[in-house]
């Protein structure tokens, strides 16, 4: 049943990812030439509104669906592997026009090149594995 | 409910995003797609060639579930949710990518010079798709997170490394359109 749940976040995340066109190629290129405000917009109020949502379950101490509290881990304060990660990211981004999320949504819309796309993530994911104590972090 | 079929305004899409956000919350999960990539590794064996991918992946479950998710929506809003494929970016932009050989902007979804099957063939294209696979995944896990963990679920934490994530996912970005691009698609 759980997993049901699951699966019925990520049809919505899916559909919101489709329908809102940031599962484009084209709608990235646009972002990063500054051609429009569509994603800017989309980025803007996801994060306006997940700052407040995050601020009230701390503030009133909200419980998850199991009662269990919502604990939020803070990231290393760290700076190289979130520049040099985040540059690396954005090229990949900007070539491949699509983040993680729509990759899967893309391959859902019948697009499958993207199952060559994903692929390549997921052995760039190893071979960062491979590499990773001689990044670094 | 015409809105449904038509694409869909940047506030709605952004409220569904941090819906999303919300429900994995309550869930006592958080929002991250990219950590699926991780396991998926594991799930391949890599735990037997790096400590990195030693975790019990059962734990992750979930994420996969999201995942599915995430994959099956892309089915439904495209098959039974949207009239038309195109997406109307800004004319200008349009007009720039067509004077770069990419012909479809401004009427397909994606550009169809390389995302199509036929296309797999043409050594440029397959070398796209896979340099830009590999970037997203390589850097995804060296920043610790993608779009949804840092630009999502990180700056609504107020955390300031994924500030600076993203920054770098945007110098990324910046650096690809406007000083590789050109050199990849002359116009």
């Amino acid at each position: 049943m759980k997993s049901l749940g699951y699966l019925a976040i990520g049809v919505l995340f899916g559909i919101t990812m489709y329908k809102s066109e940031a599962a484009s190629w084209f709608r990235i290129y646009e972002m990063f030439r500054f051609a429009s405000f569509h994603m800017y917009g989309i980025i803007g109020t996801a994060v306006a509104l997940g700052i407040i949502i995050i601020a009230t379950i701390k503030k009133f101490n909200i419980k998850a669906f199991d009662g269990s509290p919502i604990v939020f881990e803070s990231k290393d304060k760290t700076f190289p592997r979130y520049a040099l990660g985040g540059f690396i990211f954005g090229l990949g981004w900007a070539l491949a026009g699509a983040c993680p999320g729509p990759m899967f949504t893309l391959v859902g819309a019948g697009f499958l090149p993207l199952l060559v796309v994903i692929a390549s993530a997921i052995f760039g994911t190893f071979i960062y594995g491979i590499l990773r104590d001689k990044l670094p972090h | 409910m015409d809105w449904i079929m038509e694409p869909w305004p940047w506030y709605l899409a952004g409220a569904g995003i941090a819906l999303v956000m919300l429900l994995l919350l309550l869930s006592g999960r958080t929002f991250g797609v990219s950590s699926n990539l991780r396991t998926f590794c594991t799930l391949c064996g890599a735990d037997h060639q790096s400590e990195f991918f030693k975790f019990d992946w059962h734990r992750e479950r979930w994420n996969l579930w999201v995942v599915v998710g995430t994959l099956l929506g892309g089915f439904l809003a495209s098959h039974y949710l949207s009239n038309e494929e195109a997406v109307h970016i800004n004319p200008n932009t349009a007009q720039e990518l067509h004077k770069m050989g990419i012909e479809s902007a401004g009427s397909a979804y994606l550009p169809n010079e390389f995302f199509t099957i036929e296309q797999l063939t043409n050594p440029k294209a397959l070398a796209l798709l896979i340099i830009g696979g590999f970037l997203v995944g390589f850097g995804a896990r060296y920043a610790g997170g993608c779009t949804s963990g840092h630009a999502i679920s990180g700056l609504s934490n107020l955390q300031w490394p994924s500030l600076i994530a993203v920054f770098g996912f945007f110098a990324g970005g910046l650096t690809m359109v406007y000083l590789i691009f050109p050199l990849i698609f002359p116009s």
